[in-house]
């Protein structure tokens, strides 16, 4: 049995953005590293000054760039270090969240979790568990989403011929 | 073309209502100053110039191109390349150009579901052969061809480089002739540049803001808002505080809120983000259960709410594109007649 935390070739290797507060949930990830708490390789950490700083553009811009799954992670509620900000957080994802399913994106795959600083083991399982989902989910891959079918570059070729020609037609 | 040195002007439409074309014409009087400066050397509502004269022209012969339109089919993206190629500044003019506007709304759905609604769903509509545009059509005279219809509407600079953006569904006037004055005078901001304010909307309201908390979003026919107070703060989604000073606050002058017509303010990547950030962090409650029901009854749909104009700019730009029917599922599998 392969270890699911290595990175393997034959599967889905999920791309997860994760922006952690400064005051927390980045000091737990710090803390399972100098624990040497193993966790998903699968998941790019940025750090932000609180949880409540992540604006809707960034977790879009994510997805817009190829994340398959964006997680924000912040201090308890109550324990924000700049008193209730974290409270924001929730009705940011809330509403980021209702406005992603109806682009045809999984609610899913914005998940918000709350580590303080001494919870390094709970932050590793909680990164593992929503790698392992999102890797259920499959690759987003949102920028396919945009190209057009092989009718379009035909279609451009032909307007260009065909007006090649009425020129020679006409002069 | 006459032979004197007038700089050469031309103007285009792709995916849009029109609407800029007469906003041309808003600035009144001036545009006998516009005809005095530039020969109008295309112009499809208004000069009788055909796309082989514009083919025929050299290579940045037109000074300046009003490009108003989204861009929806294979004729608009050609119309696109060329007046590109022909112009020396390619001007996206209106929402739809710089944002893909209300044309750009039609990202939620794909060309199937679009043609399915225009040519078969729509009560009005009588189509017993079930008869829907091809690209190309067998006829004895010989072969007839018609612009492929895209999936996505694009916005104009999502198609080819532009050098400037002028913002509004329509322009203001006064907007539209700041952008010739300075196009005239040589006086241009650089490259890349939105020509317009720099501040948002509420600047511009006079309305009394104070503190914004709200227990519930009301839509517009919901309630009578008074006539001092800040929209938002009575409930309305007014779009003021993330859109483009320049039209004079004139919706919230007369109590409708601000829709977003002038698009994402300076240094605003991402319109709807922004009004989402806004929006979240107004409502006046921590429980996660009752922010849930504030956002969903107050806000029946989002991509409407936030991205009315700016869908197609949008990060995302559209909606999940699923080949049998858009992650709908009444949809998805339904046979549709006439689709290949």
């Amino acid at each position: 049995m392969p270890d699911p935390k290595q990175p393997n070739e034959k599967q889905f290797n999920p791309r997860i953005v994760a922006f952690m507060c400064n005051w927390c949930s980045y000091t737990a990830s710090d803390l399972a590293g100098t624990a040497r708490i193993k966790y998903s390789p699968y998941v790019r950490i940025i750090r932000v000054m609180c949880s409540g700083r992540v604006d809707p553009t960034l977790a879009l811009k994510a997805f817009a760039l190829g994340a398959d799954g964006v997680m924000i992670a912040g201090c308890h509620p109550g324990d924000c270090h700049y008193i209730d900000q974290n409270y924001k957080t929730i009705r940011r994802v809330t509403m980021l969240r209702y406005f992603l399913e109806q682009m045809g994106i999984e609610g899913d795959r914005l998940r918000l979790v709350w580590a303080s600083a001494a919870e390094g083991q709970h932050l590793a399982e909680s990164i593992d568990q929503f790698a392992a989902d999102v890797r259920q989910m499959g690759p987003l891959n949102w920028s396919s989403n945009w190209e057009e079918n092989g009718q379009r570059a035909q279609a451009l070729e032909e307007i260009v011929r065909e007006h090649a020609e009425a020129m020679e037609v006409l002069a | 073309m006459s032979g004197n040195n007038k700089g050469k002007l031309a103007l285009y439409w792709a995916a849009s209502c029109g609407g800029c074309e007469i906003a041309v014409l808003a600035i009144n009087e001036k545009i006998l100053d516009v005809a005095a400066l530039f020969d109008i050397v295309f112009w499809p509502v208004a000069v009788d110039a055909k796309v082989r004269d514009v083919e025929k022209m050299a290579d940045g012969e037109i000074d300046i191109c009003l490009f108003n339109g989204g861009i929806r089919t294979s004729e608009q993206e050609y119309m696109a390349q060329l007046l590109r190629q022909k112009s020396k500044v390619l001007v996206a003019f209106g929402s739809c150009a710089h944002e893909g506007c209300i044309p750009g709304l039609a990202n939620v759905n794909n060309r199937r579901q679009i043609f399915k609604t225009v040519y078969h769903d729509t009560p009005s509509t009588q189509n017993p052969n079930n008869i829907e545009p091809q690209p190309k059509t067998a006829m004895p005279e010989g072969e007839l061809y018609l612009p492929v219809f895209y999936d996505t509407l694009r916005t104009l600079d999502q198609t080819v480089p532009v050098d400037y953006y002028l913002p509004g569904c329509p322009p203001e006037a006064e907007r539209i002739w700041d952008a010739l004055e300075a196009v005239i005078s040589g006086n241009l901001p650089p490259p890349g540049s939105v020509i317009g304010a720099d501040t948002t909307v509420c600047q511009e309201c006079p309305r009394v803001r104070n503190e914004k908390k709200v227990k519930k979003f009301y839509r517009t026919w919901e309630i009578i808002p008074d006539e001092t107070t800040c929209l938002l703060e009575q409930g309305l989604l007014c779009c003021g505080i993330a859109t483009r000073a320049g039209c004079g606050a004139k919706c919230p002058k007369v109590g409708s809120p601000c829709i977003g017509c002038y698009g994402p303010n300076e240094g605003v990547h991402d319109y709807g983000g922004r009004m989402m950030a806004a929006l979240a962090s107004m409502i006046d409650s921590n429980d996660p259960e009752e922010i849930d029901r504030i956002i969903r009854e107050g806000i029946p749909d989002p991509v409407g709410s936030f991205y009315r104009f700016s869908l197609a700019g949008s990060q995302l730009r559209r909606s999940k594109l699923s080949k049998n029917g858009n992650g709908s599922p009444k949809r998805a599998g339904e046979p549709v007649a006439g689709a290949k």
